[in-house]
């Protein structure tokens, strides 16, 4: 699936892999749930990129005491009416602190990838031929915003308060 | 009231143009009908029955004469001539052309009002006391706290896809006229034993299928406090609320599931993390914000006692509709004047384009230019003297405004059922309009008294159904409408739920089983018993025998 | 019982009808009437071939009588959306 970081179409270095799937040697390697919990102690050890990739039923708070050790975190977006994500990709800034990569997967429309970088997703899989120009034009629609979420932007009340302080 | 400054304006604006890009990709296939419903919902544009449906957000009923100026053209230009306001305080218009649409965004954009989220899975149209600020009652004005939240919700990036939609009520009086405890989050300030203001959280109330009343959440919250209150409340819901089963998808499901105390618990938790956090309301944003709900210029004058009283004296229908449309103002010498919408056998809530601007017009002479839309589908001019209450009913009277029935049996709240919407198996306004000429012609209006007749075309309940005293649901039954009467609901600070009175009644039925209804109220009453006490006295039986006959007699309960 | 294809215009959202020359149509008595359940799959095909090149909305089938003179869905609702609100829109109110 084509992947854009907020700036430009990049190319997953990740390995997908699954339950059923047995773990290479090398490799950097996005793995589900499951798979981080039952080969938890083997995946800790790799010097390699590593990254987990949970469903929309699995709450973040599952690998919130492993998250200074991951590399990716993955959020699978069942449809995009399912906004769990959404929520979830905050607590995984603001209240685990998680610095890495934090991956929007799964039914990820042109129209909420403002909505995703603005709770702290920072690369998306995107069924598009350039998903990098697509992000540049759906961030864009908008320069004002009225809510703090997690990210650097400056919300509509601080820009009133800039205005005022500076003349 | 709230006017758009720059930024404000600014994110108007984009999002009128970015609904413009969207339309254009639909218009030239780049996207079809199912990528681009969800898009056209969360600006309320619907595809109804006969054409696109627009809804516009009158923010917590608020309205200036300028902007109903707007609708009215817009109603106009773009439409067949009129609006249809609806019980939450919004208007829609019927057949919108989806390439007229963001031209009509741009032109609501140019007078501060916008279709933001007036569908979709998201915070709704904030709504509040049509009185608030001017009732005599209230404790304090909620509407920066409703303007607050409001900024709150627009596109807020977590929470624009939760399970379902999401609806807020503000009251700051002890008697509710905004229906708070039937809604997903109703706010009631109070004082605490102290005296310092606060807000009750009230949550998981609603009607449709499934409806509830809402569960004190917390008894009092310091109001600084309840931007973060509700986000803590909106996460566990959008965490925790159910996406399998759109029917069980509310925030009512979800609180009568775990109980209010494990609710109460989880949204507490993370309350904790984030209250002292940036949702904090600062006294500079508050202060902003209140500046625009300051007070008009009221002039120092006396109550009109003996003057207004000769005038009704003189004028029974100038006095009938003193005592129904006209309410007390906490300055002197001022009043709330309620303009009725439901004239008998007319389309509750329905107002034509040339009506838009004689009321434009009046609420400039005689109310600041101010008005406010009503819950029940009415129109109300908060700041009017005294001394010209009798030459605006003259003005009222003249356009035909002047309908003295709010609160009685013909101020009948109907959603627009199956004359335009989609979703309903049954028409309300024929219903209305034969209960409300019926009145008309019995001339018991005024003897019956307060009475709230609510109707709705499905059980979704848009005509709020469940808590009229007298609430009418429309069914289908192999391909034939009924209509399901339901008493004893309140939609005030003493809320309840109707209860079934029986078998769904064809609609030729209908009107005979509500005077059989309110003939009974009238031989039982007691004293001065409006129809809701006499009921809560005596219970539903009368009223069943009355419809359907003695209990003895083979009485088929559907 | 006799069948006719409704929808919505893209467009407009207006109720449109199928007509005998392939275009969509306001007027409900000008709509393309089918007898039989071969030429209502053909008429189908047709309807779901212009929601696919994006000119009409949830096309369908839906049956009619005749009465009077004048075409009536056998259903309320497609009744309702081929003749309009049954109350009247009153544009003095």
């Amino acid at each position: 699936m084509p992947l854009t970081n907020s700036h430009q179409n990049i190319i997953d270095p990740y390995i997908k892999i699954g339950p059923d799937d047995s773990l290479p040697a090398e490799g950097a390697l996005l793995v589900t749930l499951a798979v981080w919990q039952d080969h938890w102690e083997r995946l800790m050890r790799r010097q390699e990129l590593i990254g987990v990739q949970l469903t929309s039923d699995e709450h973040p708070e599952i690998i919130s005491d492993d998250i200074d050790q991951l590399d990716l975190i993955a959020l699978e977006f069942p449809t995009f009416r399912d906004g769990r994500a959404y929520s979830y990709a905050r607590l995984i800034r603001e209240r685990y602190g998680f610095t890495g990569e934090l991956r929007a997967v799964g039914d990820v429309l042109l129209e909420q990838l403002h909505y995703m970088e603005r709770v702290g997703f920072n690369s998306f899989e995107v069924l598009s031929n350039d998903p990098a120009t697509d992000f540049e034009i759906a961030a864009n629609d908008f320069t004002v915003w009225y809510q703090t979420s997690g990210d650097q932007r400056r919300t509509a009340t601080m820009l009133r308060q800039g205005k005022k302080n500076h003349g | 009231m709230y006017r758009y400054d720059e930024f404000d304006q600014t994110l108007i604006n984009e999002r009128a143009e970015q609904f413009r890009r969207q339309s254009a990709r639909r218009l030239d296939g780049d996207i079809n009908e199912d990528q681009f419903k969800p898009l056209r919902l969360m600006n309320g544009l619907y595809l109804q029955l006969h054409a696109y449906m627009l809804r516009v957000n009158v923010p917590y009923g608020c309205l200036s004469a300028h902007q109903l100026r707007r609708l009215a053209h817009i109603a106009r230009r773009y439409d067949k001539g009129f609006g249809h306001f609806t019980t939450r305080q919004n208007i829609q218009f019927n057949w919108i052309s989806l390439t007229d649409t963001p031209d009509i965004m741009t032109e609501l954009a140019e007078v501060d009002m916008n279709t933001i989220q007036s569908s979709g899975n998201c915070v709704r149209n904030i709504t509040a006391d049509h009185y608030a600020g001017r009732a005599r009652d209230e404790i304090e004005d909620p509407r920066v706290w409703c303007e607050l939240l409001r900024q709150y919700s627009v596109l807020h990036p977590e929470f624009s896809y939760l399970p379902r939609k999401f609806k807020l009520a503000l009251t700051g009086s002890p008697h509710d006229r905004a229906a708070v405890a039937v809604h997903d989050i109703g706010l009631r300030l109070h004082h605490d034993n102290q005296g310092r203001p606060g807000f009750e959280v009230i949550v998981g109330g609603g009607q449709g299928r499934t409806p509830v009343i809402g569960k004190t959440i917390r008894q009092w919250i310091e109001p600084r406090h309840v931007i973060s209150y509700v986000e803590a409340i909106l996460r566990v819901y959008n965490l925790y609320g159910r996406r399998d089963n759109i029917f069980k998808a509310r925030i009512k499901i979800l609180v009568n599931a775990i109980g209010i105390d494990k609710f109460r618990k989880l949204v507490d938790t993370e309350w904790e993390q984030i209250r002292d956090t940036g949702l904090q309301v600062s006294n500079t944003e508050f202060e902003r914000i209140n500046a625009h709900f300051l007070p008009p210029d009221y002039e120092n004058l006396a109550d009109q006692g003996d003057e207004l009283a000769a005038k009704r004296t003189r004028e029974p229908a100038f006095d009938a509709w003193m005592r129904s449309n006209v309410t007390g103002h906490k300055v002197p010498g001022y009043a709330i004047v309620n303009i009725s919408l439901k004239a008998p056998g007319r389309i509750p809530g329905d107002i034509s384009a040339d009506k838009m601007e004689h009321v434009a017009a009046l609420a400039d002479q005689f109310s600041f230019g101010e008005l406010r839309v009503n819950h029940r589908q009415n129109l109300t001019f908060v700041d009017v003297r005294q001394i010209d209450l009798y030459l605006l009913w003259e003005q009222l009277v003249a356009l035909e405004l002047a309908t003295a029935n709010i609160g009685l049996a013909s101020d009948i709240i109907a959603c627009p059922g199956l004359d335009y919407c989609a979703l309903a198996n049954a028409r309300s306004i024929p219903i209305a309009q034969d209960i409300s000429l019926h009145f008309a012609n019995s001339g018991k209006l005024q003897q019956v008294g307060n009475l709230t007749i609510n109707i709705s075309g499905c059980m979704n309940a848009c005509g709020h159904h469940h808590v009229g005293n007298i609430g009418i649901l429309g069914v289908n039954k192999r391909g034939k409408e009924y209509f399901q009467l339901t008493l004893g609901g309140s939609a005030d600070e003493h809320a309840s739920l109707g209860i079934r009175l029986g078998r769904g009644l064809p609609r030729a039925e209908v009107p005979g089983a509500i005077e059989r209804i309110v003939d009974t109220y009238l031989t039982i009453r007691q004293a001065t018993e409006t129809f809701l006490q006499t009921y809560r006295r005596i219970g539903i039986e009368p009223f069943r025998e009355a419809v359907y006959g003695p209990v003895n007699v083979s009485r088929r309960v559907a | 019982m006799a069948k006719i294809l409704i929808a919505n215009r893209l467009t407009d959202g207006l109720v449109v009808f199928y007509a005998v020359d392939g275009n969509w149509v306001e007027s409900i008595a000008t709509g393309q009437m089918t007898f039989d359940d071969a030429a209502a799959d053909r008429l189908l095909a047709a309807g779901l071939a212009d929601e696919h090149s994006n000119r009409v909305i949830d096309p369908r089938l839906i049956d009619v009588t005749k009465t009077a003179g004048k075409l009536i869905p056998a259903v309320l609702r497609e009744a309702i959306r081929a003749h309009g609100p049954t109350i009247a829109v009153d544009r003095t109110l």
